[in-house]
């Protein structure tokens, strides 16, 4: 019996399971019951498996034996409960879909799955990815492993606390203004948020269409290729899916950063910024340095119009993606409706969460008639503005290189009654989901209470190669990702 | 209709056509009416979470179809937007539709009209945009049920300018749009299954006045004759208001076929505020000239233009070439008559007209029938009137034949060789029947000779009662006239 | 730009949001806070800048036209509340 898999990477794992020194149902057995024993406390998994992930293990054993195993062929992961999967509770972490059971598959999970992958069960999430702490889910918040009394991010905070926490290999998460890159980088794990239109968004429940894109979260920048290289490619359920051929990650993984450029954003690393977390990325820089790269300074003039820019449009675009549910054809619906008005007014009330609410609000209102101007169409403006920026700062560099976060995991509790503060946790990471961008974020330091702070490698459009490489040079010389909370 | 001549009536209309695509606009699920309830649907058009749309390719060839048909700009880029709305048969909460850049602006079509041939009807936009489903009510007690097959249908909502002055231009427009997208087989056009629905903006205002008057919405029009009876209501009664002095409210009415009145929707709830924003789902539209000019290449002859042929090629009058390209149907029966009467050696464009447009059309009319229901085909009509052209049979024996083949079908041919009512060509037989008229009417003979030359009439009409009407009129007269001498 | 009590209701209501009047309070002053943050945009000038619906540039894929989904009834009533004879069922709908 297998029973420690939390050291080990998914590489790790992968190479073993090829040499058939362990067994994907060993390794899914421990996984399983890593979960079971703490997610009782970290309440990372609002589902797991245990039948499904135990029976595609099997599968995958036999496939290994067979010599047809691929790179992810009974490896046991995490997915975000947004993903719909077929005869699997699929919650979006909201009371609205508690009882929903998709009769179809996203094309994410269904690739995976195609690849071989254990699915162990979904993980917990801000409700519909709406926040940054993990603390709006109808199942409950989830626990940061490396302090229990902190959150692990949002939105993607139970995929983040799961691959922290070792009860699973690596997870999959959505990433709409920072929602896989925070948590990552508050849980010290790493997490890839593609190009936009890199991987397809068939099935992940929407919440705001022009921004969501899926990820990996995995220990190292290694597992964040070898999962990516499974989700990318075009799919012809998506018309938003780009139509260009998948590099292979793992050949250009060791690349290097010998000669690149890596831009230096002023804007990133002006006030508001915490000694811990710039201390930390100032040692990062020279490390960079040291590994080949040559920085650059560059200015990104439009970031500090970030915040208001994607807290119009992705609320806007929630406000019209929430609107199917209403209690007719799935999900939850008010008891004992009057009549038509009172079935949708009351499922939407009692179903959505506040945050949801404050959303649509806000969405629906930046959208009504005489407002639309003045801050939908505006905000568009400024995406634009905000696009260009990162055009002309990638004309003088490959990549550029910025903090994930402002400061480590806060309070459990602590901004749940203040929206805009909470809103202002995301200011690194909402640029690059306007701009549509490929960013990384990497584990790079610690702060004086031993809470993990995370960078962000951002990369031109499809560029996953060049901040992957960039990562994995990274961490072939450092140790911050290898670091595990004790449990 | 000139209902106070004080006044003028200015009229737009809506129109959505669903397009016969075989998949719905945005998914795989067949577009077909009338399948059992929630058989055709998938979680895209049912709006199911997570799920997305994809762009059926027929549905914009068919949008440019219809574009260039009508004389319409088609723009290299148009754009898809959500229209924000609850229903419970709308099950996403909003119309993918198209707002500020639809494929087709700055249309046009022309309508024929008594007394103004070649009307002028702009047509302002024509865009894609999907159907909902249905939610039905009666006879259920206690609760109401949603059946989403319709959902996903693909449609075109072609927008008209308010350049209609009456009803009557009104339904001439609505005629002639169904028939081009009926020539384009883009739509079926059927207005009873709501294929082809049509909602009225109607409004008056004093001749010479610059400003339109307040104007309302007409809809649940399911036929051309309804929506002509629902402006002419909707026009009496916004003169009846304003000279009463009061004041027309911009609303919605829903005309009541059944009683021929139009009723005030009550009023929503709220306000309509649908919150358009782009699709984030869909990218925009772009398209390739080359791909435009592709489908003009092979765009089908139009109403308008097969007209102009029937007139110059087969010398048909305007009027006739008019009714006979007014429905795809039933230029498609002409056609098909024609050519069989040309086969027969004997082209006669304008006989093969008139038995379409009097004695079929008459008939039909009569029992209430359309052409497609008629019970004598095209090949039979075309072989009737070979018959007359060859001097098989005269007119007078084919009304006599078509009359039989209306009633119990069948070809011409076998009916007049099994009823023997082939025409009597042989000038001695015809000779000998005029002989024995003659010899028992020596009166009427006398008459003749003394002048009054009218009385052959009679004589003629005893030799066909002879001959019970197969005798070849023309020839009759002239054996008569020899022997009469 | 401010919000107000009525402001609030409104939109609530083309949200179909029950909101009860003990929260509207707490939604003007919320979403005031919020849209105060989004004053700052009036101060860059955006005149001649196209707005940006979408992250990438790519043009509208299309579908053929092929009949490719069978019939998904069951499957998808069986996700619903309340259904009766193949419907969806739900209260009265009033016209």
């Amino acid at each position: 019996m297998f029973s420690d898999p939390a050291n080990l990477t998914l590489a790790n794992m992968s190479e073993l399971l090829k040499k058939r020194e362990i067994s994907s149902e060993d390794l899914t057995q421990a996984f399983l019951e890593r979960i079971e024993g703490l997610n009782p406390d970290i309440n990372a998994y609002i589902t797991i498996d245990r039948a499904g992930a135990i029976t595609a293990a099997k599968e995958a054993d036999k496939r290994l034996d067979a010599k047809q195993g691929e790179p992810l062929t009974g490896i046991p992961i995490g997915v975000k409960d947004l993903f719909c999967t077929k005869g699997i509770l699929t919650t979006c972490a909201s009371k609205i879909l508690n009882n929903f059971i998709p009769p179809y598959e996203s094309t994410v999970t269904s690739r995976l799955k195609g690849a071989g992958a254990v699915i162990l069960g979904k993980t917990n999430m801000d409700e519909f990815a709406m926040g940054s702490s993990n603390e709006t889910s109808h199942f409950g918040v989830v626990k940061n492993p490396w302090d229990k009394s902190r959150i692990p991010g949002g939105s993607s905070g139970g995929s983040a606390a799961a691959v922290s926490a070792g009860m699973g290999s690596a997870t999959i998460g959505t990433d709409t203004g920072g929602s896989i890159r925070q948590p990552a980088a508050l849980t010290g794990i790493t997490g890839l948020k593609p190009t936009y239109g890199r991987v397809s968004r068939f099935g992940m429940i929407a919440f705001a269409s022009s921004l969501d894109q899926a990820g990996p979260m995995t220990k190292t920048a290694e597992d964040a290729a070898i999962l990516l290289q499974a989700m990318a490619g075009h799919d012809p359920k998506d018309a938003t899916s780009i139509d260009a051929p998948v590099p292979d990650y793992m050949a250009n993984l060791g690349d290097g950063l010998q000669g690149r450029k890596i831009g230096i954003p002023e804007e990133y690393f002006a006030s508001g910024l915490s000694p811990d977390v710039a201390r930390v990325i100032e040692d990062a820089k020279k490390q960079l340095t040291e590994l080949g790269a040559e920085l650059v300074p560059v200015s990104l003039p439009t970031t500090k119009h970030a915040i208001p820019t994607y807290y119009i449009l992705a609320p806007a675009e929630a406000s019209s993606n929430l609107a199917r549910y209403d209690g007719i054809r799935f999900g939850y619906r008010c008891e004992n409706p009057e009549d038509i008005r009172d079935l949708f007014f009351r499922t939407r009330a009692e179903g959505f969460g506040n945050e949801v609410k404050r959303r649509i609000m806000l969405g629906t209102y930046v959208l009504s008639s005489g407002y639309y101007d003045a801050y939908y169409l505006k905000a568009q403006k400024v995406r634009r503005l905000i696009a260009d920026d990162f055009k002309a700062a990638f004309s003088k560099v490959d990549l550029l290189l910025a903090p994930t976060t402002p400061d480590t995991a806060f309070k459990l509790g602590e901004k749940t009654n203040d929206p805009v503060q909470m809103y202002l946790s995301d200011i690194f990471t909402i640029n690059v989901n306007l701009a549509g961008l490929p960013a990384i974020s990497i584990p790079c330091g610690f702060d004086k209470d031993n809470l993990p702070i995370g960078m962000q490698l951002i990369g031109r459009p499809l560029d996953e190669s060049g901040i992957l490489s960039a990562a994995h040079a990274y961490q072939q010389a450092t140790q911050w990702h290898t670091r595990s909370p004790i449990l | 209709m000139p209902i106070d001549p004080n006044y003028e009536t200015v009229i737009g209309l809506e129109v959505h056509t669903q397009l016969r695509t075989k998949s719905k606009i945005f998914c795989g699920c067949p577009n077909k009416f009338g399948a059992e309830a929630n058989s055709q649907i998938c979680p895209v058009c049912a709006g199911f979470p997570g799920v997305l749309p994809v762009m059926n390719r027929e549905m914009v060839n068919m949008a440019i179809k219809t574009g260039l048909a009508i004389n319409g700009q088609i723009k290299k880029l148009s754009v898809f937007s959500r229209k924000n709305y609850f229903y419970p048969d709308s099950p996403t909460g909003y119309q993918i539709s198209q707002y500020d850049l639809p494929i087709v602006e700055h249309g046009e079509l022309f309508i024929d009209l008594p007394d103004e041939p070649k009307k002028r009807i702009g047509v302002t936009r024509i865009h894609m945009e999907v159907d909902a489903g249905k939610s039905i009510h009666e006879g259920i007690v206690g609760a109401s049920w949603v059946d989403l097959n319709r959902v996903g249908t693909p449609l075109l909502e072609i927008v008209s300018e308010p350049d209609m002055r009456s009803s009557e231009d009104a339904g001439a427009y609505l005629k002639k749009l169904r028939a081009i997208v009926r020539f384009l087989d883009v739509c079926d056009g059927n207005m009873e299954e709501g294929s082809f629905r049509c909602d009225a903006n109607v409004s008056v205002r004093h001749y010479g006045a610059e400003k339109f008057g307040t104007r309302t919405e007409l809809k649940n029009l399911n036929s051309i004759r309804n929506v002509m009876r629902a402006i002419d209501f909707e026009v009496d009664r916004q003169i009846d208001l304003i000279e009463s002095g009061d004041k027309v409210v911009q609303e919605t009415r829903l005309w009541d076929a059944n009683k021929n009145i139009s009723r005030s929707m009550r009023s929503k709830e709220d306000a309509h505020d649908y919150r358009y924003f782009p699709e984030p789902d869909l990218p925009p539209l772009t398209l390739e000239q080359s791909h435009i000019d592709d489908i003009k290449a092979k765009l089908p002859e139009l109403p308008d233009a097969m007209a102009k042929r029937f007139q110059d090629e087969m010398g048909l009058s305007e009027y006739d070439a008019g009714v006979l390209t007014a429905e795809k149907e039933m230029s498609t029966y002409f056609e098909e008559a024609n050519q069989i009467v040309s086969n027969a050696g004997k082209k006669n464009a304008k006989a093969t007209a008139n038995w379409v447009t009097v004695e079929l059309l008459g008939r039909l009319n009569k029992d209430g029938l359309s052409i497609e229901d008629s019970p004598v085909s095209a090949v039979n009509l075309g072989k009737l009137v070979a018959l007359i052209q060859t001097g098989e049979i005269s007119g007078k024996i084919a009304k006599k034949v078509f009359a039989h083949m209306f009633d119990d079908g069948g070809d011409p041919e076998k009916i007049v060789a099994e009823k023997g009512l082939k025409q009597v060509t042989d000038s001695g037989s015809i000779t000998a029947e005029v002989e024995k008229v003659l010899a028992s009417h020596p009166d009427q003979v006398e008459q003749y000779r003394g002048g009054k030359t009218q009385i052959l009439g009679f004589l003629v009409g005893k030799v066909m009662q002879a001959t019970r009407g197969k005798a070849n009129p023309a020839m009759v007269n002239k054996v008569l006239k020899e022997k009469l001498g | 730009m401010s919000i107000n009590a009525d402001t609030v209701k409104h939109v609530a209501n083309l949200a179909r949001l029950n909101i009860p009047e003990a929260e509207v309070g707490s939604y003007v002053d919320q979403l005031s806070q919020i849209l105060g943050l989004m004053d700052q945009l009036n101060s860059l000038p955006t005149d001649d800048i196209e707005p940006m619906s979408h992250a990438v540039d790519i043009l509208m894929p299309a579908r053929e036209d092929e009949v490719v989904n069978g019939d998904n009834r069951e499957a998808l009533l069986a996700c619903a509340p309340d259904s009766e004879q193949s419907h969806f069922r739900v209260p009265k709908i009033i016209e």
